[in-house]
């Protein structure tokens, strides 16, 4: 455990432990904290350079475009697309999963086709495609989870892990079909914390249906480990800057290059035409004909000092780290409240990221969430945006605490301390 | 200070005026899906006058709390008097100081009494 100790040092380099020495921040799932050298950017553009970008023809304004284009660069190469074209900025992960609902598929789903999506989605996974379905009437299809937390594929704990794609392959084949026109669904579940097997469950819908979309959303896959684009084989995969150390008012939508220069822009403007005439326009290709409109120019900028944090560090140990928490969190947890406290999702640490929900005893979300505030512990207590999830899992709302680079077994022992308080006071 | 003061607490273990009344003269249901309380107010009128007021509901250590003293106070109050209630008297009532997300789990009881 002595790398969870020393990843501590991390602290030091969010200003925010400065400014409230106590803090416990146990809600990364929800938003992350924020770098010095992300502020620092921030401060940057806004004191130095803070012109428009590609409008200008002088200094500074050309200072603030190459900030910005080199941003998508290193979006880029993190993710390993194959492209920076393929790289479009939007303001969240909600925004990029909405533009491909609109200017895909509104084209391509059609009465008595098919979306399939999961339970364990993010509502801003999930309306989209619903509403989309119920405008076209096509058959909105949704994979259950099973009672251990896992997407219900009928594949116990081992085969999980190992699965391949020849079983998944037979499970899937019951609920994709040839009229499945978009499969999308979560990478790492932010209430249960499940690490869903997308390569393989992308692998076996292409060869179920060959022209299938894929879409993963990766808001919480990409700030925690290591994610590549190519090796996934998915089309899409959208994230948020916000949730991975970078500012908020970014988000990503990385797309197939041949798909996105299909496909209509989003929203029309400036930034995303060639030429105007007053019987028709010429847009320009991709990213920046879904770019209509002043972007977050300074954000879109700090962002990339967020991924040169994290790539410092090393994304394979950003893993280990939460690994190491997630497992020492469960253990600690089971042992000093046994059964009083009931966690969802899985409890091996290998299939999961660093979100812990759980429900404990008969007190309500919300009362363990203020009193563990009054001992200064953030924790998100609500249905966190999964209604559908909360529903199957019988429970109306959750305690959530999630981990990232900066929490350590300080923080666990801290949560733990409090909850122990909320049984003193509520019981 | 905390949000559980004494009051808060004794409210919350043992509320008060939880049931229902036989054949109530108004009854309201509210709930607030974002975390699934839920609180169902039922009064008997006469006169003009609260004689009875009950409620049944679940959630949260202050919504349940909120309910329990909003049904002691409405008792022997006239229907104007009730009009007349608002968020600033609860959270006098209440005597703690709640952020914008808690305020809502300590007025629910009020939305059910303007429902009535
Ligand atoms: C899995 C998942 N998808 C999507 C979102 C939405 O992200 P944003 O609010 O940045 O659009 C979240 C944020 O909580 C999330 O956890």
């Amino acid at each position: 455990m002595t790398s969870c100790y020393k990843m501590n040092k991390l602290k030091k380099d969010f200003p925010i432990f400065n400014n409230n020495p106590k803090l416990t921040y146990l809600d990364s799932t929800a938003t992350s904290l924020k770098p010095k050298s992300v502020i620092d950017k921030l401060v940057e553009y806004y004191s130095q350079y803070s012109a428009n970008i590609f409008r200008g023809v002088y200094k500074i304004s050309e200072k603030a475009t190459e900030e910005y284009e080199e941003t998508r660069k290193i979006v880029a190469d993190f993710i390993n697309a194959r492209k920076d074209a393929e790289i479009v900025f939007t303001r969240n992960t909600t925004e990029s999963l909405n533009l491909i609902a609109y200017s895909l598929g509104r084209e391509i789903v059609d009465k008595d086709d098919e979306i399939v999506t999961t339970i364990m989605e993010h509502h801003s996974n999930f309306v989209p495609w619903q509403v989309l379905c119920l405008e076209v009437g096509a058959s909105f299809k949704v994979i259950d989870i099973n009672d251990k937390g896992y997407l219900d594929l009928e594949l116990d704990d081992i085969k999980y892990k190992k699965s391949n794609i020849k079983n998944t392959y037979q499970i899937l084949k019951k609920i994709v079909t040839e009229k499945t026109k978009i499969l999308t669904l979560t990478y790492i579940s932010n209430v249960l914390g499940t690490i869903n097997p997308v390569k393989e469950i992308i692998a076996a819908a292409k060869k179920i249906n060959p022209k299938i979309i894929t879409i993963i959303d990766a808001a919480q896959a990409v700030p925690h480990l290591k994610v590549d684009v190519q090796d996934l084989g998915c089309d899409f995969l959208v994230f948020s800057s916000h949730k991975m150390l970078g500012p908020t008012g970014v988000g990503v939508l990385w797309g197939k290059e041949n798909l996105l220069k299909e496909m209509f822009p989003f929203m029309y403007g400036g930034e995303m035409i060639n030429e105007v005439y007053i019987d028709r326009t010429i847009f320009k290709d991709p990213p920046h004909k879904f770019e209509a409109g002043t972007p977050a120019i300074g954000e879109v900028i700090a962002f990339k000092e967020a991924i040169k944090y994290l790539k410092t560090i090393g994304m394979d140990k950003v893993r280990e780290h939460e690994k190491k928490l997630a497992l020492f969190c469960l253990k600690i947890l089971r042992r000093e409240f046994g059964n009083r406290l009931k966690i969802f999702g899985p409890i091996d640490e290998n299939d999961r990221g660093g979100a812990i929900a759980f429900s404990f005893g008969k007190y309500h979300p919300h009362d363990i969430a203020s009193i563990l505030d009054e001992e200064k512990i953030a924790v998100r207590a609500g249905h966190h945006c999964a209604m559908p999830l909360h529903n199957r899992l019988g429970v109306n709302a959750t305690v959530r605490a999630s981990f990232y680079i900066y929490n350590d077994e300080n923080d666990i022992e801290r949560l733990i301390k409090g909850l122990k308080k909320v049984e003193k006071i509520l019981a | 200070m905390s949000i559980y003061s004494e009051l808060i607490l004794d409210h919350y273990q043992h509320p008060r005026n939880f049931g229902k009344i036989d054949r109530p003269t108004k009854t309201a249901k509210v709930s607030n899906p974002l975390c699934g309380d839920e609180v169902e107010l039922c009064v008997k009128i006469a006169k003009g006058k609260v004689v009875e007021a009950k409620f049944k509901g679940k959630g949260c250590a202050i919504s349940i709390a909120s309910s329990s003293m909003l049904t002691q106070y409405i008792k022997n109050k006239s229907e104007l008097e009730l009009k007349n209630l608002d968020k600033e008297f609860m959270i006098k009532m209440l005597g703690i100081e709640l952020g914008v997300n808690r305020i809502k789990c300590a007025l629910l009881p009020l939305e059910a009494l303007k429902k009535l």
